[in-house]
């Protein structure tokens, strides 16, 4: 009975989406107050059905009602409960349902936080973003239902794929729907100033903050994991430019050069054009990611099996959603006029090249992710493109965007003076190139990549540092405020600015030091034997046999003893063997720490008993997730900037102090 | 300058920007592709030289070995036509099994056997990798067009 209640208010879902569509499309082109009034209360009625319908699924998982098929195919009665609740977005069915859920629950978000804005304006909004939810329900009841029935019942579950039983796996797909899904508020503020013809500074202010916010949980969903990939996949990568990596940080980098440009769209009037289209590029990515992870056409993890009606449907669907939008833009975009002008030398042109490069990336993301896929579709071959394409670009593209994050915060808006600017950094720049030369000969081992890395890492630090305290000295000049008051009165948007490039600053430094300073061996070690590496001695002191809920396997116990002989810390690596699936899995022991984790995994059984064990040293490996948390931060803190919640005000056209 | 000659300047800029960061990009993206081939296109020495490329098919049974050290390994890998000897230094996968469909990254050494720096299987139990399946569909080709 719970399956087709939740099946049945999906379909009143889709029904109410439909109503909402017309109604608010009907109500823009009548200009009818009580028809535009509709969509703030049929978005909480969608939200409401589709979470009802979220909860029934949910609660056959919980239950294990093994007579729903993709219960029997995703989970097991001896699968403990978390993991039961997780199973209910694990599978294709599920992560659908979750993907309309925050759909709604972003319109709902909306509904509620717009009361400010023009009601035509949030109809329209609204009025996409539902037309958007109907795509999704009409794909998810007609090619993918969730609440399908199996006759007769199993007796018990296929299981959940035990890469996913792992706490991370229970956050990361919510945070990455809710980052992806967000990205559908600002299309739907794109497209409604398109057909409104109201792009202008108003817009973008109203923008800025759900674009912030979807980037947010973006960024936490893709940091989350990248360090899922890094404990769970047994192997201590934390990045593998995997197509499904890429589907997720395409959107990113675009998300980030559109939260750029927003900010000149909004202070200057500029880049109108630039940001409307960046906008629905950002989301056509989204989308282009849940389809190149949902369709099947990439194998990994997350794809399932392979049905070539849910690929086909999510094609047309995705060339319609650009095919118009991208029509739309067309047709509206020659009619917005012009922005203001700026100098060559100016925080617009800064942002500019920012943008240009941040698009540019994500494009040869793309390139590299999708001609593979293109060849092996038209039957040219089968290729592959790895790690060193992505790494060979990535370093030259961001490497001067790196530099000018520490720019671009200093420069004016309009117009900027070169040697005003020399002087500002000088001290910056030269700080940042000893600590750059030091710092490597102080870690014991000098090379240009870390050089150059931390000099990067160093300049966004110093110069953001430069930043706050010209911002400090320039409104206590000729006022009596003390130092704390000028520091509370500084905005929330600019700390949060701040707060983000220190983040990129904190993710450089991880990036380069593991890079340039981890330690690695693969040794054969039977049980009393141990192995050296740079300082640390790691001994296997036993292995013992390990009986988990829907597992068993074989636990070690790894003494880690530090130079002086000291014990550090001690290890259980584990290797599992999940019965359900007949699957073997690969657990990493890691003693986190501030400036390394010490990283043990069990390799293969020897026929002598003995096993091959991997050792790691990675040196500042958590600061590759820390900075991304503080990028998330910093995003939380421009969001919370009070600016955002007052009411209607003037346009402010002065050069104030903002990101 | 007029405003309308910087805005020609900076599009101007802008344009050479990309064109530059478009040229590294594609270069980047030659000299990376990763070409795919099947054992018995190995055998018949189509395979590129001093370029790493992937290889594809199934593990033969009893064909792994493994030295003194327990790291290094080697294997080998059939399309059902022709097999290759796969040497490797590190761990195998959870997945990988004699019998099953194996995918390795690397290069041919001098003695015709395969060098690989990277070895992968299959994510789960029923999947099998998309090279492998490829490798034995061409073998399978091939043998029904003789």
């Amino acid at each position: 009975m719970i399956p087709e209640i939740g099946h049945f208010s999906i379909i009143l879902a889709l029904w109410v989406s439909v109503a909402q569509t017309l109604i608010c499309f009907g109500g823009a082109v009548r200009s009818s107050p009580r028809l535009i009034a509709f969509p703030r209360y049929s978005s909480y009625v969608i939200f409401l059905l589709t979470l009802a319908g979220f909860c029934c699924l949910a609660t056959s998982f919980l239950v294990d009602d093994f007579s729903v098929l993709n219960v029997a195919s995703n989970s097991n009665s001896q699968l403990p409960w978390p993991y039961k609740l997780a199973a209910s977005w694990g599978s294709h069915e599920g992560s659908l349902l979750l993907w309309v859920l925050m759909l709604s629950g972003w319109m709902s978000a909306v509904s509620l936080f717009s009361k400010q804005m023009p009601d035509e304006m949030r109809s329209l909004i609204l009025g996409v973003m539902s037309a958007i939810a109907i795509g999704f329900y009409l794909f998810m009841l007609l090619t993918s239902n969730p609440f399908d029935r199996l006759l007769p019942p199993a007796v018990d579950g296929r299981d959940l794929n035990p890469l996913l039983q792992d706490p991370g796996m229970v956050i990361h797909p919510p945070m990455l729907y809710m980052g992806y899904v967000g990205f559908s508020v600002v299309f739907a503020f794109a497209i409604g100033a398109l057909i409104s013809g109201k792009l202008d500074s108003t817009w973008a202010r109203w923008s800025r903050p759900w674009t912030t916010a979807a980037w947010c949980f973006l960024t936490v969903g893709i940091a989350l994991g990248s360090w899922w990939a890094y404990y769970e996949l047994g192997w201590g990568g934390w990045w593998f430019w995997d197509p499904v990596e890429n589907a997720s940080f395409m959107p990113w980098l675009c998300g980030t050069a559109l939260i750029h440009s927003l900010s000149v769209t909004e202070k200057r009037g500029s880049f109108k054009i630039w940001t409307v289209l960046l906008s629905i590029i950002t989301f056509s990515l989204s989308l282009l990611g849940t389809f190149l992870v949902r369709s099947g056409v990439l194998t990994s993890v997350h794809a399932f099996a392979t049905d070539p009606e849910r690929g086909v449907f999510i094609l047309g669907f995705l060339i319609v959603v650009i095919g118009a939008s991208l029509l739309l833009f067309a047709w509206r975009a020659p009619k917005v006029g012009l922005g203001g002008n700026f100098n060559f030398i100016s925080r617009e042109s800064a942002l500019l090249a920012n943008n240009v490069l941040l698009v540019v990336a994500a494009a040869s993301v793309l390139l590299g992710t999708l001609y593979p896929l293109f060849l092996d579709a038209m039957g040219l071959g089968k290729i592959s493109v790895g790690p060193p394409y992505f790494d060979a670009i990535f370093f030259p593209l961001m490497a001067p965007a790196m530099f000018l994050m520490g720019i671009g915060p200093v420069l004016r808006w309009k117009n900027a003076k070169t040697l005003e600017l020399a002087t500002k950094l000088k001290w910056a720049f030269a700080i940042s190139l000893v600590s750059a030369i030091i710092v490597p000969i102080l870690m014991g081992g000098w090379s240009v990549f870390v050089s150059i890395g931390l000099l990067l890492g160093f300049w966004i630090v110093v110069s953001g540092l430069v930043n706050l305290l010209e911002q400090i000295r320039r409104i206590r000049m000729g006022s009596e405020r003390t130092i704390f008051q000028v520091i509370n009165s500084l905005p929330r948007s600019y700390y949060g600015m701040l707060v983000a490039h220190f983040g990129v600053a904190v993710f450089i430094f991880g990036v380069t030091l593991v890079k340039g300073y981890e330690e690695e061996r693969d040794v054969k070690l039977a049980v009393g034997g141990s192995v050296e590496l740079s300082g640390y001695r790691f001994s296997l002191a036993s292995l013992d046999d390990l009986i988990g809920p829907n597992y068993n396997g074989i636990k070690g116990t790894v003494f880690v003893h530090g130079a002086d002989g000291k014990l550090v810390s001690t290890l259980y690596p584990e290797k599992r063997f999940y019965h359900v699936q007949s699957m073997p899995m690969t657990e990493a022991a890691i003693d986190t720490g501030f400036f390394r984790d010490l990283y043990v995994s069990l390799g293969e059984a020897l026929e002598d008993g003995s096993w091959v064990v991997r050792v790691y040293l990675k040196p500042f490996v958590d600061w590759i997730w820390g900075g991304a948390f503080l990028m998330a931060l910093g995003g939380l803190l421009a969001i919370s900037d009070k600016k955002y919640r007052s009411k209607r005000r003037s346009v402010p056209n002065q050069a104030t102090v903002s990101s | 300058m007029k405003p309308r000659q910087k805005r020609l300047l900076l599009i101007i800029a802008v344009l050479a920007l990309v064109s530059l960061a478009a040229l590294l990009v594609l270069k980047a993206f030659k000299s990376n592709l990763v070409f795919f081939y099947t054992p018995t296109e190995v055998v018949e020495g189509k395979v590129p030289v001093a370029r790493a490329f992937r290889i594809g098919g199934m593990v033969v049974d009893g064909s792994l070995q493994r030295k003194q050290d327990g790291v290094s390994v080697s294997f080998s890998v059939t399309d059902t036509i022709h097999a290759i000897d796969v040497t490797y230094e590190g761990i195998l996968p959870d997945l990988f099994q004699e019998g099953k469909g194996v995918v390795a990254q690397g290069r041919l050494s001098e003695n015709g056997s395969f060098i690989a720096d990277q070895v992968l299987a299959k994510h789960d139990e029923n999947y099998m990798p998309p090279e492998a399946a490829e490798a034995l569909k061409r073998a399978r080709e091939m043998k029904l067009s003789e």
